[in-house]
Formats: C-alpha cells, sequence, structure tokens
C-alpha cells in the first residue's frame, strides 16, 4: 500500500543519503503521501495524542529521575525536594503525574472508537492485539510509577496488587516473595519497581513502532467501516491528518493544562502525601481512577483467585474481540443494536470506576455485581450472538458517496441516507 | 429496539438503587466543614503576604511546640510567593531558634544559633521521644499536612469540583478541626481517656488537646485575634508550606492558556482552510498518483 509514491530527493546530500539510508523516502511515504481516510472524525486523532502524550512522559520523566532517588527511607522527601528545590521541579512532577491521567483518557477514547467502529476485525486483527499490548504496558508502567512516591497510597497499593499473585494455587506465595524480593513490600520492591518504570517506557516505544507499522500495512478503518476504494475516498496524510491531529492535539492540551495548572492534586489522593507506613493501613485503598473499573472486577467476585482471573480476563477478553464479534459489518453506525449494547457496555466501565472507588460493602458489592456480569456476557455472549442475528443497516458503497450524502441539503432527492450518523 | 434500549437502561438504573441508599446513609454520619474563602482559591487566587505572615506566627508561637516542619528551611520564609520577610527578618527568625550541628573537631554535636539554609528544627528528638511527651500521640509532620487531609466529597459534587477548581479542602479541614472542639461532648459519647472531642475529627476522638484559645497570639496589625482567625491564618500558612509554588503556578498557567488558546485557534483555522477543497470542491483538487487499495 505504501508502494503508490515515489520520493524524490531534492538536494545532492539528500540524493546521497537516500542511497544509503531511505529514511527520509520511508518518512515520506509513510507521514506525508501516505493515504487516510477522507472521512474520519476527531475520535481518529487520538493515536497522535498518545504518541505526543508519550513524548511528554518520556522527557519530563527522564529529567524526574534525574532528581528522585529510589530509596524506602529518602524517596519520599526527594519527590517534595523536587517539588520545592528544582527549577520548575513541581511542573516537571505535575506534568508527569497527571500526564499518566491524561495518557489513559486518551488511550480509552481511542480503545473506545476502536470497538465503536469495529477497528479490530479483518484485517486488523494483529493491529488490535498490539493495541491490547500497549494497554496492558501502560497499566503496568503507570502502577509502578504511583508507587515511587511512596506515600501511603503507593504503599499500600504496592501491597494489595502485588499480593494479587499469592492467589495462584501452589506457588502464589513464593511468587509473591520472589516480586517483593524480601517478606514484605520494602526496598527492594521499591528500586525494581523503579528500574522498571524505566524500562517499560522503551518497550512502549518498541510496541508503538510495531502498532504503526501494522496500521500502515492495513490502513485505518473509518466511520463507515467501508475501506477506500478509490482517490476519492482518501486524503494525503500531510496536510489533512496532520493539521486536524495538530489542531486537536491543542484542545487536547488545554484539558491537560487545566489540571496541571489548576487542579494538579484534584486525581490524586490526598493519603499520598503522608509517607508510607507499613504499620498503618488507610481506611480505604484506592487505586488510581484509570484503574478503578478493574478493582471493581475485582472485588465484586467473592473467591479471590477468580477475582484476579476476572480482573485479568477482562482486559484479555479484549483481545479476542476479533473473534468474539462474529458480524461482517465493523462500524456500529450501521449496527444499530451492537451500538445501542455497546453504549451500555461503556455506561457500565463508567459505572464500574464509580463503584471501584467506593467502600466494597453493601448495596456497593450488589451494583458491582450486577455490572461485572454485564461486562462478561456483553463480551462472551451478546456479541457472538449480535452477529448471527442482527439485522443491520445497508452500507455505502463507497467513503465518498457516504461524505457525498451526507453533504445534500435536506429534502433533496438522494438514496436515504443510511451512512449518516444515527 | 427502543423496548430493548430501555430494559438495558432500567438495568443499568436498578444496578445503582443500592448505591444511592448506601451514599445517603454513609452522608449522615459525617460532618462537612465549611467551605471558606481563601485568598489562593480559583484561577487567579495567590497567597495573601500578611496572613502567611499572621500564620507563621500562630504556628511558630503554638504549633511549632508538637509539630515539626522538617521540609522547610528558613530561607523558604523569604521566597517570593511566601510569606516574603525580608532577608535581615529571616535571618533573624532564624538566629532565634537553636539547631544541632556538628560533629566538630572533638567529634561532639553542638548548638548554635539558626542560619538561612537550616532547616525547621525538630520539637522532639524522634517519633518515640514525641509519643513518650505527648501520652502516646504522635502529632504528624506539617510540611505537606494541607495537602494530606481531605474532605470526602462524594457524586456529584467531586465532578463539579474539577471545573470550580475546589482544591481546599485540606484548610477547610484544618481550620474546622481547630474550631471543632466541643467541651464536653455531646451526650451519650463516651470519649477514651486523653481524647478530646472533636466534631470533624474522623471517629471525633482526637489526641491533641484544643491548642488555640481567643487573644492567645497577639496579632500587632490590627486583625482579630481569635480562634476563628488564628486557624484561617495558620490553615493558608500551612498550604503554603505545602504548595510553595502554587503563586508561581498560577501565573505561568494563566500564561500556559493565552498561549494555548491561542495556538489553538490558528491550528483550528489552518486545518480548516486546508480540509476547504476537501470538504466544499473537491473537483479542485490536484489528482493524486494512484494507490493499489485492498478490494
Amino acid at each position: 500500500m505504501s508502494e503508490h509514491s515515489i520520493y524524490k530527493p531534492q538536494t545532492a546530500f539528500m540524493r546521497w543519503m537516500e542511497r544509503r539510508l531511505p529514511i527520509a523516502g520511508l518518512v515520506y511515504s509513510s507521514f506525508v503521501v501516505y493515504p487516510t481516510p477522507r472521512n474520519l472524525n476527531y475520535w481518529w486523532t487520538f493515536g497522535g495524542i498518545l504518541t505526543f502524550m508519550l513524548g511528554v512522559q518520556m522527557i519530563t520523566g527522564i529529567v524526574l529521575a534525574m532528581h528522585y532517588t529510589p530509596h524506602v527511607d529518602l524517596a519520599f522527601n526527594s519527590v517534595e525536594s523536587i517539588m520545592r528545590d528544582v527549577n520548575y521541579g513541581w511542573l516537571l512532577r505535575y506534568l508527569h503525574a497527571n500526564g499518566a491521567a491524561f495518557f489513559f483518557v486518551a488511550v480509552y477514547a481511542h480503545i473506545m472508537r476502536g470497538m465503536y467502529y469495529g477497528s479490530y476485525k479483518e484485517p486488523r486483527e494483529v493491529l488490535w492485539i498490539l493495541g491490547v499490548i500497549l494497554f496492558l504496558l501502560m497499566v503496568v508502567t503507570g502502577f509502578m510509577g504511583y508507587v515511587l512516591p511512596w506515600g501511603q497510597m503507593s504503599f499500600w497499593a504496592a501491597t494489595v496488587i502485588t499480593n494479587l499473585f499469592s492467589a495462584i494455587p501452589g506457588v502464589g506465595d513464593p511468587i509473591v516473595t520472589w516480586l517483593w524480593g524480601g517478606y514484605a513490600v520494602g526496598n527492594p520492591t521499591l528500586n525494581r519497581f523503579y528500574s522498571l518504570h524505566y524500562l517499560l517506557p522503551f518497550v512502549i516505544v518498541g510496541v508503538v513502532v510495531l502498532h504503526i507499522w501494522a496500521l500502515h500495512m492495513v490502513g485505518q478503518n473509518n466511520p463507515t467501516g467501508v475501506e477506500p476504494k478509490t482517490e476519492k475516498d482518501t486524503v494525503a496524510f500531510t496536510p489533512y491528518a496532520t493539521a486536524k491531529d495538530a489542531f486537536f492535539i491543542g484542545v487536547f492540551c488545554l484539558f491537560y493544562a487545566w489540571f496541571v495548572f489548576y487542579i494538579p492534586n484534584y486525581l490524586g489522593h490526598s493519603d499520598n502525601y503522608i509517607p508510607a507506613n507499613p504499620g498503618q493501613t488507610p481506611t480505604h485503598i484506592v487505586p488510581e481512577w484509570y484503574y478503578l473499573p478493574f478493582y471493581a472486577i475485582l472485588r465484586a467476585i467473592p473467591s479471590k483467585l477468580l477475582g484476579v482471573i476476572a480482573l485479568l480476563g477482562s482486559i484479555v477478553l479484549l483481545a479476542f474481540l476479533p473473534w468474539l464479534d462474529t458480524s461482517r459489518v465493523r462500524s456500529a453506525n450501521y449496527r444499530p443494536l451492537y451500538r445501542q449494547f455497546l453504549i451500555v457496555f461503556f455506561l457500565v466501565v463508567v459505572g464500574l470506576g464509580y463503584l471501584g472507588s467506593q467502600p466494597p460493602e453493601g448495596g456497593y458489592v450488589i451494583a458491582a455485581r450486577i455490572l461485572t456480569a454485564y461486562y462478561f456476557i456483553f463480551l462472551l455472549i451478546i456479541l457472538p450472538l449480535l452477529g448471527l442475528f442482527e439485522k443491520t443497516k445497508p452500507l455505502p458503497n463507497s467513503i465518498s458517496e457516504s461524505v457525498l450524502r451526507e453533504g445534500l441539503p435536506a429534502g433533496a432527492s438522494a438514496p436515504p441516507p443510511s451512512g449518516a450518523k444515527v | 429496539m427502543n423496548a430493548r434500549r430501555s430494559i438495558a437502561l432500567a438495568l443499568a438504573f436498578a444496578a445503582f438503587l443500592p448505591v444511592l441508599g448506601t451514599r445517603i446513609a454513609a452522608a449522615q454520619e459525617q460532618e462537612i466543614p465549611p467551605k471558606l474563602h481563601w485568598s489562593f482559591a480559583g484561577p487567579f487566587g495567590l497567597y495573601d503576604t500578611e496572613q502567611l505572615q499572621r500564620g507563621f506566627k500562630v504556628y511558630r508561637e503554638v504549633c511549632s511546640t508538637c509539630h515539626s516542619l522538617k521540609l522547610l528551611a528558613f530561607r523558604n520564609l523569604a521566597d517570593p510567593g511566601g510569606p516574603s520577610f525580608t532577608e535581615a527578618q529571616t535571618a533573624a527568625i532564624a538566629a532565634s531558634f537553636q539547631v544541632t550541628d556538628g560533629p566538630n573537631d572533638k567529634g561532639e554535636m553542638f548548638q548554635r544559633p539558626g542560619k538561612l539554609a537550616d532547616r525547621f528544627p525538630l520539637p522532639f528528638p524522634n517519633d518515640q521521644a514525641a509519643r513518650a511527651a505527648l501520652g502516646g500521640a504522635l502529632p504528624p509532620d506539617m510540611s505537606v499536612l494541607a495537602k494530606a487531609r481531605s474532605v470526602e466529597r462524594g457524586f456529584p459534587w467531586f465532578i463539579f469540583d474539577a471545573f470550580t477548581q475546589y482544591q481546599e479542602d485540606g484548610p477547610d479541614y484544618i481550620h474546622a478541626i481547630l474550631n471543632g472542639y466541643e467541651d464536653p461532648p455531646p451526650a451519650g459519647f463516651t470519649l477514651p481517656p486523653g481524647a478530646q472531642y472533636n466534631k470533624y475529627f474522623p471517629g471525633h476522638a482526637i489526641g491533641m488537646p484544643k491548642p488555640l484559645s481567643d487573644g492567645q497570639v497577639e496579632y500587632t496589625d490590627g486583625t482579630p485575634a481569635t480562634v476563628d482567625q488564628y486557624g484561617r491564618d495558620v490553615s493558608a500558612f500551612l498550604m503554603w508550606a505545602a504548595e510553595p509554588t502554587l503563586d508561581a503556578r498560577k501565573r505561568l498557567g494563566f500564561q500556559v492558556f493565552v498561549f494555548l488558546i491561542v495556538l489553538t485557534g490558528l491550528l483550528y483555522f489552518t486545518k480548516k482552510r486546508i480540509w476547504h477543497k476537501v470538504k466544499h470542491h473537491p473537483e479542485l483538487l490536484e489528482p493524486r498518483p494512484p494507490t493499489e487499495y485492498r478490494s
């Protein structure tokens, strides 16, 4: 698909370079003339936003690492010294802490877009699976980063989450001891979390390269779910997608800056400003907001082992979406039933997030169980069956046809606007 | 189809009914500290220098007897965006504290007057000494206390807070604690030995005796010498101690917002112009080299 354009070096140096390392040609074919569907909406800008946020996290993180001390007696105060004594240290730290949150905002929007428009379907299965792997890597990296300030929530979140491995029958306890590097969460745990927190972003960069490579093999999906067929269906990546991405990165940064500069501690937990104390358990141990839906699923199941399996399953199942969803139609715009069940699914995940932040007692548990049941019923039963029974709307013949229909004034004599948004 | 949607929504709502019940029950037990007006609230709110100086006086004369402020150095008192004492005033404050230095040439630790670079000295040599002196209670360090305390906001208030920028629950709580003592405790409440009743403290039994009373700290600028005012001033001071860069953050935030709004606006019009032909005059587009598409 990238054979369509030939990069023509303009200068003697670039001609010399192109015969030895054709990197300019690669950039040209991948990010300049690369054809992108002309009907993409703003939900398609989150890929660019995620790349931008990964860059922000790595740059701020590398500078923070120059000032941070990974030791149980010094970590908390070294973070406070970044806030007080390092030039613009407060800015770096708030950018990084809120950056993690906004990284997850973007990744959830990106996943929702993929689910709504069926972006995981043939031939994009590998692209989707790489995405689920990236999400898992983000979850692990974010969790380890949260432990580094070594406040009360850091310590107890590390204790609770590593303890999940003790649910594995037989070898659970030895595994937990191995993870901790001791018989409790302590200095070895903090050291290895710091090491991995620095390492994993580079692994993420590697998988992002694969993710983009896979994307450029199969091309982008689009709101109709109909593949581009002619030049009329696409526009060049630059300037069209670049301009659109740049604008929406600006909008995204406005939200991000609102949190960084005006409510930097809104998303955090006040207990994390209390230094870690292994002798005192906080009243409620709560993870960061972006893990709350999965935390609610974990606690909804009475058995620890089954809870851990459900927690893992809730993410791993997403990798199997290309096969769980049996419908041949991609976009939810043409799948009236799927669209409704999917919107309920999104609401259920938000609801689980709220329940994850509440104490596991009384009505909260019952509600969490009902919502957890829907989460799995949707993925395991509703999705496979819908593809067999759902009556889908007629698809447009091409992207350009659906775009032209949308542009027609009301009342014009045209075929029914099956491509229009409901 | 619509029936199915209604069923799905009804199920989602039914799942939340038990939650609402619990929420109301929980809200009745908790005493919510009153929301006060703070000079440092909102996008343009900055610290009130005079209030921070009064707050420091209260901390020094009352709180510092038991509570450390170990992350702060005397020099911080002269920092811009803080109490902003002059360097001479700050040096005098530092010199009025005795700090431990050493070891000297003989290998002994010694006491000397504080200097600008010294951290605030600890009221007790260690936690055990503090507990021993205070009947088992350990007074928390006050360096980040204003950010380490919060008020449970609950749904839907926590959503509004993101828009109204309510970040002052820490100082609200500290002020409420200082004004929440009730002696004798309400009928039917049995206090554990050595504890005091405080309306706003979780569980109500607080180890700290009522620290402030009217007229205890002398104000020379005509500010009322009341517990309420002491509470406001010392809470503001502790917020500064916990977040000394708040002024710089909000000033830079405003500049960043002006920049981002202009940039995003320009990017919007750029995008609009670039896409104009595609959206409205596709016939004017230059033909592109053919691409092989998947069927």
